[in-house]
């Protein structure tokens, strides 16, 4: 049977790897080419990579990296960041990279997700989405890395890219992004209960634990994280890590 | 000489890369006079059973891969479609397969009873070992490889099932009739077993 997926996750901004918090106050951690290899050798399920400042300030996309970073990888790549077009997505899928994550593209032009997903079929499309909870408790969708607010609910987002065939959704909490609290359970349910899509829960890992109570509690197919992977300790010391299949297993088993 | 073939069918640089870290001489190429000199094949490929036969002949490879495979007894891995190409016919388009192996290409048919099972079926699963190959030397049943499909081979002799997995139900994974083998997985995506597969295709097969 299928195993439940674990996925570090790591940030490009201006070609460096970083981490934020709540989408911002990046910090800087190091090589991603080397972050990587660190994974390979820890042998990860998936890796996602996304470029986070491409569409704000209209960068192109980052093949450079893309293509040595997936030269390190001997497992299945998500990359994403910029994507307006089928050609940008073809050179992705070029570089070496599996599947792209679509985000703001994915609510401004939900066209391009069918053209895509008809191109180079489903499995290779992701489309991200980025939730913020209001003052008034609802969740709604934001764009440009968080920064634009679309009044967009997320549930009918998905649903909706899911018939534009989309294969996953990549679903992030804006507001547990970087502050290990643990996921955002009552929005990854809501979300992956609405489609038959697989969904990758993001935001808020805090813990191994975390994995096993989105994937069993939220319904998520797979858990992405990223501070916990590259911080070690209170003072937030830059360590790669990642838990072992045997420490992963036990802790998956455990409802 | 390793020649992976190039015939349009999706992104070749994982494959080649991962070749080129265990052995010297990796070429990617469409050319027939490349294909000639190869001493091991590797067919690749992502997408449609009839677009990839359709490419095939487009590029004029037909007939140097069936010398080189059937006459001369080159050793070739088809990977991922690349597999489901040797056997004669898919349920994926009206056109026959490279016929090497004989079985078809079926889609997934999951039924009622595995509601919950989504086709793709993309991710990582384990393989069940049921005869020796040389490709599958130092590897053991439970290790896992990493899969992205919506069609599996059916093999008419079980003698050339190598191993299965189960998604559903069992399909063939690993299938190897003489020394033409196929994966139904990526190896070039599957961390060490996937490599351990490659090196033995290099050393062994």
């Amino acid at each position: 049977m299928l195993k439940a997926r674990v996925i570090p996750s790591l940030l490009i901004k201006s070609g460096k790897l970083v981490k934020t918090t709540q989408f911002k106050d990046a910090i800087y951690i190091g090589d991603p080419v080397n972050a990587a290899r660190i994974f390979n050798q820890k042998q990860v399920p998936e890796l996602i990579l996304l470029d986070i400042n491409a569409t704000k300030d209209n960068h192109p996309i980052f093949i450079d990296i893309v293509s040595r970073v997936s030269d390190e990888c001997f497992m299945p790549l998500t990359s994403g960041g910029g994507i307006k077009t089928i050609e940008d997505i073809r050179q992705l899928l070029n570089s070496g990279a599996e599947k792209v994550s679509i985000n703001t593209q994915a609510v401004e032009n939900p066209s391009l997700i069918a053209e895509a997903s008809s191109t180079f079929g489903s499995q290779s499309i992701v489309v991200s989405i980025d939730v913020k909870k209001t003052r008034q408790g609802r969740y709604e969708v934001y764009t440009h890395d968080g920064t634009k607010k679309t009044g967009i609910d997320p549930v009918a987002l998905a649903i909706k890219m899911e018939e534009m065939g989309a294969g996953e959704i990549l679903l992030n909490s804006i507001d547990r992004d970087g502050t290990r609290q643990g996921y955002d359970i009552e929005l990854v349910k809501k979300v992956s209960d609405s489609v038959g899509i697989p969904l990758i829960a993001s935001g808020g890992a805090g813990s191994i634990e975390d994995f096993s109570t989105v994937i069993h509690k939220g319904h998520a197919s797979a858990a992405t994280a990223g501070s916990l992977f590259v911080f070690h300790g209170k003072r937030l010391a830059v360590l790669i890590s990642f838990p072992t299949k045997e420490e992963l297993e036990s802790s998956l088993s455990k409802v | 000489m390793i020649v992976i073939v190039d015939y349009g069918m999706g992104n070749l640089r994982s494959i080649l890369n991962k070749l080129q870290r265990m052995s010297e001489d990796v070429i990617v190429s469409s050319d027939i006079n490349a294909i000639e000199q190869a001493n091991k094949l590797v067919l690749p490929g992502v997408g449609s059973f009839e677009t990839g036969m359709a490419n095939l002949q487009e590029r004029c490879l037909l007939s140097v891969l069936k010398w080189k495979v059937l006459e001369e007894n080159t050793p070739i891995l088809g990977i991922c479609l690349g597999m489901q190409l040797l056997t004669l016919s898919s349920e994926e388009g009206d056109v026959e397969g490279l016929g090497w192996i004989d079985g078809e290409t079926k889609q997934f048919n999951l039924g009622e009873h595995h509601s919950s099972l989504r086709v793709p079926h993309m991710g990582w699963n384990s393989i069940d070992i049921h005869r020796e190959s040389p490709i599958l030397h130092g590897v053991h049943s439970d290790s896992e490889f990493y899969f992205v499909h919506s069609y599996h081979v059916c093999c008419r002799a079980d003698s050339s099932v190598i191993a299965t997995t189960n998604y559903g139900y069992e399909f063939a994974s690993v299938i190897q009739k003489e020394r033409i083998y196929g994966t139904q997985f990526h190896p070039e995506k599957s961390h060490g077993n996937g490599s351990s597969i490659l090196k033995n295709f290099i050393e062994r097969a």
